[in-house]
């Protein structure tokens, strides 16, 4: 008996049962479904981050305060204050880091603005001058700050378009006032819509200079971010190696495990957004992967039912010569086609819903979400729908195959 | 040289600690060649003896011999290859494969005996046509008469060419015509050199064989050659 024999076996024996066959199968094709499509739009995901990402320039470090491995059990505080405006002053100098074009701190926190009657809770942004080219910002209407606005800790204010839209409807926004924490703040721009960004919504923000916002509004002195633009992204590597020692040497640390600000470029950042969009992938797919698990055990239920059902069938192909080998290959070929069937269907229908998933998201909520093809989620679901089909049709084989041929040519 | 031996042979089943005794220390000699008829009420032990001598089965104690070799250790594998090549069956039921046509049916055994997809046709069309169903070729064998099943049984069990058709009540399911068509193809397999061994508990099929063993409570009463043996193309049914 060759292959062709076995697989022509197995189909002519899952034909005779097409409705109880396509049920069985029907959990694997749900399993293989939401593994490929958890996958596929795990991928999609990683990428549309990983694009954002790249908007934030790649020549752009950013300086965070506070000890990266900061955890509870060692005791040490988070020191998010340890960042001051000595250590912008430090890094502003060209011999401490001469790769540096800009140094823009900045802080943020959450504010009100309001215009007469109308409230519109948002993101406060305070920055340096230069914050609109790190982030790559335009305005539409009016301008930007000056780094003089910012010495001065002008009063002024730069509106996201939506903020604007949302407090003056479509009249002229520029120059009118807006009151922020029982301040006055004179409007000087507005953004030009931007979409999606990875970390701040910048239609919805408002942005003032660092030092008015620490004066007025947030009430400290500290620097939650310093933006620094190395020259190009070759000297990025040796620009963070400055800063380092710069920090160092202005916070008094001879210990490296001791710093208490870490640095982030858009390589790291990117690096660890894929590892979390990974485990969040890997996550969904194994407890999709359970489903998998319960429709092995249905399918291997129906071959233990099919497999007595069938008892006659077995004891006369064994009187007709047939060996145990030929009858366990029969029905664990039989066991595994049905996964392999259902895996198929299971990438079909996965591809398409996460297709569908795309073009949703783009349709209605405007987000360019990329379709990702599942090739890699394909093969795991065809590899594990085989495997499932092998072990869960084993034992069902082989008690059919261990049967004797006499007695299941009595079965009644 | 006997084509099958059994020497002392005994077979008891146990269900629960209950032991039934299906044969009891049976010793018998088939000749190649031979049209053995083996006769007895319902649990005399003659279908366990044809069960035994169809290698379907194995004995308690007691030895087998095919061709002069003993069987009592071969492995499961063996003793299908030797089911496969030497023998063929026709049951009372059939046993066909309902939603195979009849020329899938009778290529079964060709399968597990190893032929290439064109000997399988032209041996199992061969036979179909030996039986007089080449008109029904396709046909799935649910939609064929009781008389015609047992015709594809024959076709099957003739197909790998066997050394011994044992058949068990061949015509117990048969109306007498269809019966009688049947009896002839074994009286024919018979003429051509095939051994036959049916088990039957009518007398008038017994009386188409050449030999008679009557079976009871596990042992044999009697073993005698056929007399008036019944010719059936002579008895003018056939055709």
């Amino acid at each position: 008996m060759n292959i062709k024999d076995i697989f022509k076996m197995s189909l002519t024996g899952l034909s005779t049962h097409r409705v109880r066959s396509f049920l069985t199968i029907l959990g694997i094709v749900i399993g293989i479904t939401a593994i490929t499509l958890v996958t596929s739009l795990g991928n999609s995901a990683e990428e549309l981050i990983l694009g954002e990402l790249k908007t934030l320039g790649p020549n752009n470090i950013f300086v965070i305060p506070g000890r990266q491995d900061a955890s509870f059990a060692s005791g040490s505080a988070l020191l998010t204050d340890s960042l001051k405006e000595k250590d912008v002053d430090a890094l502003s100098k060209k011999s401490n880091v001469p790769g540096a074009v800009k140094v823009v701190p900045f802080v943020f926190g959450p504010v009100t603005v309001s215009f007469d009657a109308e409230n519109y809770s948002t993101t406060l942004l305070g920055g340096g001058g230069g914050i609109d080219e790190i982030y790559g910002l335009e305005t539409k209407d009016g301008e930007f700050f000056s780094a003089d606005e910012v010495y001065q800790k002008a009063e002024v204010v730069v509106l996201g378009s939506k903020v604007a839209e949302e407090l003056f409807g479509n009249s002229d926004v520029v120059g009118q006032k807006v009151k922020m924490k029982d301040k006055t703040f004179r409007v000087i721009g507005v953004l030009e819509e931007k979409g999606q960004s990875p970390f701040v919504d910048f239609d919805k923000v408002a942005i003032v200079p660092y030092t008015t916002a620490q004066q007025y509004i947030l009430g400290y002195k500290y620097i939650q971010r310093i933006a620094i633009t190395a020259k190009d992204e070759a000297s990025v590597a040796g620009t963070v190696k400055d800063i380092e020692q710069t920090l160092r040497d202005s916070h008094n640390i001879t210990d490296p495990d001791k710093d208490d600000f870490f640095i982030q470029t858009q390589k790291d950042l990117a690096a660890t957004l894929s590892t979390i969009t990974s485990v969040l992938t890997l996550l969904l797919a194994s407890i999709a992967a359970i489903s998998l698990v319960v429709g092995g055990v249905g399918i291997m239920n129906i071959m233990l039912v099919s497999v007595t059902e069938r008892t006659k069938e077995i004891g006369l192909r064994k009187a007709l010569g047939a060996k145990n080998s030929d009858i366990l290959s029969q029905f664990l070929v039989e066991a595994v086609l049905l996964t392999g069937i259902g895996g198929v269907l299971g990438i079909f229908f996965g591809s398409l819903f996460s297709y569908l998933g795309t073009v949703i998201a783009y349709r209605f909520y405007d987000i360019n979400f990329p379709f990702s093809s599942p090739i890699s989620g394909a093969l795991l679901g065809i590899g594990v729908s085989t495997v499932i089909g092998f072990i869960f049709g084993i034992y069902p084989a082989r008690q059919a195959s261990k049967k004797s041929p006499m007695e299941a040519l009595r079965y009644e | 040289m006997a084509l099958i031996e059994i020497k002392n042979l005994s077979k008891i089943y146990r269900d629960n600690e209950i032991e039934t005794v299906g044969l009891n220390n049976i010793s018998l000699k088939i000749d190649e060649g031979e049209f053995v008829a083996i006769m007895g009420p319902s649990g005399s032990g003659k279908s366990t003896l044809l069960q035994i001598l169809g290698c379907l089965d194995r004995p308690t104690s007691g030895q087998y011999l095919i061709d002069g070799k003993f069987l009592d250790n071969y492995t499961d594998n063996e003793l299908a290859k030797i089911r496969n090549k030497k023998m063929g069956f026709v049951f009372q039921a059939f046993n066909l494969l309902p939603r195979l046509s009849v020329l899938e049916n009778v290529k079964l055994p060709l399968i597990y005996g190893g032929y290439n997809e064109p000997e399988r046709n032209k041996i199992a069309f061969d036979m179909i046509k030996l039986v007089g169903l080449e008109d029904r070729i396709n046909y799935k064998t649910s939609k064929l008469s009781g008389g015609q099943k047992q015709r594809v049984a024959v076709a099957r069990a003739l197909a790998n060419n066997p050394r011994v058709v044992f058949a068990d009540e061949p015509t117990g399911n048969l109306d007498s015509k269809s019966g009688e068509i049947i009896l002839d193809f074994f009286q024919e397999l018979n003429d051509k050199g095939h051994t036959v061994v049916v088990v039957t508990h009518e007398s008038y099929v017994a009386q188409s064989a050449k030999r008679i063993i009557q079976v009871r409570d596990g042992r044999i009463e009697s073993d005698v050659l056929v007399k008036d043996r019944r010719i059936i193309k002579e008895d003018g049914l056939i055709k």
